[in-house]
This record gives C-alpha cells, structure tokens and sequence, in this order.
C-alpha cells in the first residue's frame, strides 16, 4: 500500500486536490491518514475536493522592509477540513472571503489561495 | 468527566526559583539544579529523601537521565513529560497520585532554561509541521495570533483589550523583586509597539529570559511536619486537543474547558471561589482565553473582562500576581513558574501577596494552545 501522504503529495504535483472520506461516517479529513481519526476505521476513500473554502482566521507578518508583508490564512474547505494556506494576489484577506485552491507547481508543490 | 484524585493528599513541601532574568554563564540543568537543591532545602529534606525526579528541560530530550545523573540519584521512577508549558501540571497530577498510592515517597519536579543567555530567542525543540511550515507561519506567534484575530471576530475583541493584560503583568512585576521587565507600560505602548503576526504585536508576547523552578511533593501528613507550610494538591487535570493550529475544531476554545472542569470537580471548588489565579500568558490572547474556558467569565467575554483593570495590582480579579511571563520571567515553558506563584501566595510568602489566599489555580498551556492543564491548590487549612 501507498503512504497516504505520499498519495496526497503525488496527486498535488499533478495539480489535483485530494482529501479523506470515512465512508462509514462520511466524515471528511485532512491531513492524510491511514485511520480515520477519532475512530480508528479504515474505510477511507479519496475524494477530489471541489478546491472552495471560505477564510476561517488570517494574520498578517511584517517583514523587515523592504520585504513585503504576508499572509497565513486558515481556510475552512467547503468539504469540511480546515488548512494552513495562504491567499494570493492584491486585496485585503479578512475572515469570511471565499476562496479558491491554487496549486503551484512551479518549485515544491503547494497548496495555495486565490479570491474565488 | 472523570477520573479519582488524591484529594488533598499531597502537597507542596518546598519550592524555590533560581536565576529568573539572566543567569550568564550557567547551563539550562545547572540553573535546574540550583532550584531543585533550594527547593529541597526550603521543605526541610535532603537530596536523599528524593526518590522521584520529573523534569522537562527545552535543549535535552532526555533531560530525566541527565538529570538524575547531575543530582547522583537513582530515583524509583523518572518522567520526561513534554507537552510543553503544561508538563509540570502533569506532573503534578502524575506525582499526586503515585505518593498517594505509596508507589514514591518524595518527588522532585523541576525545570531551568538559559535561553536567553544562550540565544535569546525561545529555545524549544518544537516546530511547525510539514503541513504548516511551507506557509512561513511564524512559530509560536503567528497559531495564537490566528486565535485571536478569530476572537477578534466573533466576539469584538480589541487590541486594547489585549494591552490591558500586558499592561496589568508589569504592574504587577513593577512591584515584584524577582521581575525581569519593570517601569511604565502603558496602553498607549503596546498598541504603538511595532506589530509582527496581526494582531500580535511586541507587547503581546512574552519576555525570553532565563530561569529555573522547582518543587517538592511528598504525602500530606509528612508535609505537615516539614520545614514550611504544606500546600494542598486538590485537584490536577491535562487535556490534550490537537497539536497544530489548524487542527482545532474552534480557535476560541481551548482544552483548558476539560481540564479546567476536570480539576474543579476533583477539587470540590467552583472558579468563584478560587482566590489565587495564574495562567501561562505566553502571549496576551492567552489569560483572555484561558479565563473564559476556566469559567471566570462566559465565553467571549475574556477581553471586556479584562479591561479597566481587573485583573492588575488592586483589580477585583487578580491574575498572574508575579506578573507572569509577559514581564516576571518566561525561561520558556512556564508551567513550573505558576505553580511556585500560587503556592507562594498559600503561603503568604509572595512579593505581591493577596490579602486572601486559600484555593489557587495554576494553569499551563502547552504546543500551540494544544494541551493545557489545570491544577489546583488549597493552602495548610485545606489539609
């Protein structure tokens, strides 16, 4: 079997957000695990999350200029699981602001944000 | 909720403090070391009446071995506890319940950090996890900057109302001798001070400096015959939630509402009848949070609680009598410092000593508000 961790991660490099499904419970989590958490059962299955959520707390971190300052978002999938991410591009980022996954691919692959 | 406890079964028998500021020169387990002797010496025992060594040092992973080497002890049972700010909380409990069990005698709990003298930056082995880590969130600051920035939101929480606890930490250290950060701070300052993870600025966090704490646990009735008054475990509980911050179901809820009831039950205490109140304000969203989910106001209401004074020198709920790691001392996992302080006021020994002091609460908060524990205190008269 494959570490859930590097399935995620290889779905990730080719531009494809996955989460966890207890099909039991339905639950939904991240990040990936061999168990569904709480429960302990091993009924999961992989689901293509729709890459929607919406900005459950945000903080800003000053650089000493001349870096920009940046965000850390947590956003809260349309799914159900929350991630650390961060938002891209101009505008403020405050709590509530729909969201969109993009993943960039160009270094590392990561999981980011955009305005939806 | 759950669990039997010792009730009033063990207590403190000695305690001490070494080196908080700066200890130039001195190794985390010597400053350790320092405490744990004192504190040995303050309860009217020797070294040989250790049988049971609980510690938690930030630079050694195996800090019990090292520890009890250092001492030239070869104690019945060592714990390496490291769940962070709240490990000395679990020791508490862990000690109380083997001394009332018979299974130790005398337990030695201590803690020293030279991370100022070191480094000057807080020296801890913990790390953000590789699902957080790529984002650069600043660690700790940036997860308890997200909590409050979510407080912020749902409940109108304010800056201002994070300066009034920092604010009321240096009026208490103004007064304490054994304080790092003294003279005027007002809120003015703080919400001036220069912002680094919104909306945490400098003066919302702690200090880093170096210090060390130690205390003595024996069985109740041989610490009624020891050198200094017994103080009472009356109840100690931990609660671990998660471990990184985007794995909290609600931000503006701690574990501390499990640990907090847990211990209350075990004790027999309801929160308006603790007079004695410290908790680890690693940074100044932390007291506010910890005062909601312990039951000292509703949820929510943590930052109007603390305005105007509350909870500072001459305030109607007095918190963090020491002033507390935002301007006493903070050696880093501060969880030992708190103890020692609520012990201190049971005793009637504290620099800044409340005129009624017979139950304390000593609350530690450990990872990024991911384990917190609770435990609490009656003073001679609860024995």
């Amino acid at each position: 079997m494959t570490s859930p961790e590097t399935h995620w991660r290889d779905a990730l490099a080719q531009g494809r957000l996955l989460l966890q499904r207890a099909t039991g419970s339905g639950a939904t989590f991240f990040p990936p695990r061999l168990i569904e958490p709480g429960t302990g059962e091993t009924d999961l299955e992989w689901i293509e999350a729709s890459g929607l959520g919406t900005v459950y707390s945000v903080t800003i971190i000053n650089q000493k200029p001349p870096a920009n300052p940046y965000n850390v978002v947590l956003v809260d999938l349309d799914e159900g699981p929350r991630v650390m991410s961060r938002v891209e591009g101009p505008g403020e980022v405050f709590i509530g602001l729909r969201v969109r996954a993009q993943i960039d691919r160009s270094k590392e692959p990561i999981l980011l944000f955009e305005r939806a | 909720m759950g669990g039997t406890f010792p009730r009033a079964r063990t207590a403190i028998a000695g305690l001490a403090t070494y080196g908080l500021g700066e200890a130039p020169g001195f190794s985390s387990i010597e400053l350790a070391a320092k405490a744990g002797l004192t504190a040995v010496a303050d309860a009217g025992l020797t070294l040989r009446d250790v049988d049971a060594l609980f510690i938690c040092l930030p630079d050694d992973f195996f800090a019990g071995l090292s520890f009890a080497q250092y001492l030239g002890l070869s104690p019945r049972f060592t714990d390496n506890n490291r769940t962070g700010g709240s490990a000395f909380m679990s020791h508490v409990a862990t000690a109380a319940v083997m001394l009332a069990q018979g299974y130790i005698d005398c337990a030695l709990i201590a803690y020293g950090s030279n991370q100022r003298s070191a480094g000057g930056k807080l020296a801890t082995p913990f790390k953000s996890n590789p699902w957080e880590a790529p984002y650069r969130s600043l660690f700790p600051i940036s997860s308890y900057a997200l909590a409050a920035a979510r407080h912020f939101h749902e409940f109108g929480t304010t800056r201002e109302q994070l300066a009034e606890v920092a604010v009321a930490a240096r009026g208490w250290a103004n007064t304490n001798p054994e304080a790092f950060a003294k003279g005027p701070l007002s809120i003015e300052d703080c919400l001036s001070a220069r912002m680094i993870s919104s909306p945490l600025g400098v003066r919302d966090c702690c200090l880093v400096t170096d210090g060390a704490a130690a205390i003595v646990m024996t069985r109740a009735d041989r610490a009624r015959d020891l050198a200094k008054p017994p103080v009472a475990v009356l109840g100690a509980a931990a609660a671990t939630w998660y471990s990184a911050i985007s794995q909290a179901d609600d931000l503006t809820t701690t574990a501390a509402a499990e640990s907090g009831p847990r211990a209350y039950e075990m004790a027999g205490i309801a929160p308006h009848e603790v007079d004695v109140v410290q908790l680890y304000d690693a940074f100044t969203i932390n007291p506010i949070l910890f005062l909601e989910d312990l039951g000292f106001c509703p949820k929510g209401e943590g930052g109007r609680f603390v305005s105007g004074g509350r909870i500072g020198p001459g305030g109607a709920r007095p918190v963090n009598t020491d002033g507390g790691g935002l301007s006493c001392a903070h050696p880093g996992m501060n969880g030992l410092l708190a103890i020692v302080e609520v012990a201190r006021q049971l005793r009637g020994e504290a620099a800044n000593q409340l005129a009624r002091a017979e139950i304390g609460l000593a609350h530690g908060s450990g990872g990024t508000l991911s384990s917190q524990a609770t435990v609490i205190f009656g003073g001679a008269g609860a024995l």
